[in-house]
């Protein structure tokens, strides 16, 4: 393995994160609960697509092939994604789209924070400027879990369904293999367990203040980073992708 | 009967940058005032438009009532010696 092929195939599961999450929260354009939360959850939608710009730009310039991002973005097929099944899942009700955010957001935040003291400059800079709308998202989504959490009856019950739910896709958000070990070793990417420890404290204090509580089983569903994805993929790229299927090489 | 099911208004002041003084943008919902400060960012900062957020609930500002504009407003229509118009500006004073 080379450091480039590494490096794509790190950027590529980043990007295509941002991307997939980006185009769920886009779906709740005009269909907010609220008009306050539509454009708030739309903010977020518009910082991940440009989030998933920038990242799969850069994986572009790291394969032969030499791929422009909306190549990557449009034209690739399902099992050639690599997002985690966590981003894919629907929105739901309102709390399972913030449950979804927050189990992310508290990922991302010290993500970035690591990435961005990368020996890899690109890779720093995207990490820099993706951090800072990272750590709004994870305030937004905080907030509204211990709000719903610490809420009416309701509520609280809704939100650790949505919890109960969604927490079996989480820890799919800290899978590895020999790309992020090389990368690792040179230096490029840092420990994850750092990170993991940093998400572990984030959703524990939050889960507290929420008064919700981690589900008791450990069930563990993964496979989107290896492009085997849940049956809501289809859907979705089915939306993502239509335009530049229908009208190959369209531009705005 | 009250319901609950309309979050307060509230409104919304924004700084556009350092030295001007907060002016009032528009107004919103929110149930308190940190998700009130949170829905002012989001709504009315999102195109750069300001460094600084004062939010102000609705019901806690007095207003002067339409009605008495004219005892208000009117006498200071015929006072035009109010303005200080009448003083020769020095050369090399801008803004004034």
């Amino acid at each position: 393995m080379t450091k480039k092929e590494a490096l794509y195939n790190f950027v590529l599961r980043l990007g295509d994160d941002s991307l997939v999450l980006g185009q769920r929260l886009s779906e709740l354009c005009g269909h907010g609960p609220i008009l306050e939360e539509d454009i708030a959850l739309t903010n977020i939608s518009l910082d991940l697509i440009g989030q998933a710009t920038l990242l799969l730009e850069y994986a572009g310039t790291l394969i032969p092939e030499n791929k422009s991002n909306d190549e990557l973005a449009f034209l690739r097929l399902e099992k050639e994604y690599v997002n985690v099944l966590l981003v894919e899942q629907p929105n739901g009700h309102f709390g399972d789209t913030i449950m979804r955010q927050f189990l992310f957001d508290a990922f991302r935040k010290p993500l970035f924070e690591a990435l961005q003291f990368s020996t890899d400059e690109k890779l720093a800079s995207i990490a820099e400027k993706a951090l800072k709308e990272t750590k709004y998202h994870l305030k937004h989504s905080s907030e509204w879990v211990i709000r719903l959490g610490d809420g009416t009856e309701e509520s609280r019950t809704k939100i650790q369904v949505s919890l109960n739910t969604l927490y079996r896709y989480a820890h799919e958000l800290f899978f590895t293999d020999e790309s992020d070990e090389f990368l690792r070793q040179e230096g490029i990417i840092s420990e994850l367990s750092v990170i993991k420890e940093q998400w572990d404290k984030t959703t524990k204090e939050v889960f507290n203040r929420a008064t919700i509580s981690l589900p008791e089983n450990n069930w563990k569903f993964e496979g989107g980073r290896v492009g085997r994805h849940s049956e809501h993929m289809g859907f979705l790229l089915a939306d993502l992708q239509y335009m530049q299927r229908t009208y190959p090489n369209m531009e705005w | 009967m009250k319901t609950k099911k309309d979050w307060p208004l509230w409104e919304v002041f924004i700084r556009s940058k350092q030295g001007l003084n907060h002016k009032h943008v528009g107004s919103l919902r929110a149930s308190d005032s940190v998700m009130a400060l949170d829905n002012a960012r989001d709504v009315y900062t999102r195109r750069s438009e300001g460094i600084s957020i004062w939010v102000v609930p609705s019901n806690l500002i007095s207003a002067s009532h339409p009605n008495d504009e004219e005892s208000l407003f009117d006498p200071a229509h015929s006072k035009v010696y109010r303005h200080p118009t009448f003083y020769d500006v020095p050369d090399g004073i801008s803004h004034m």
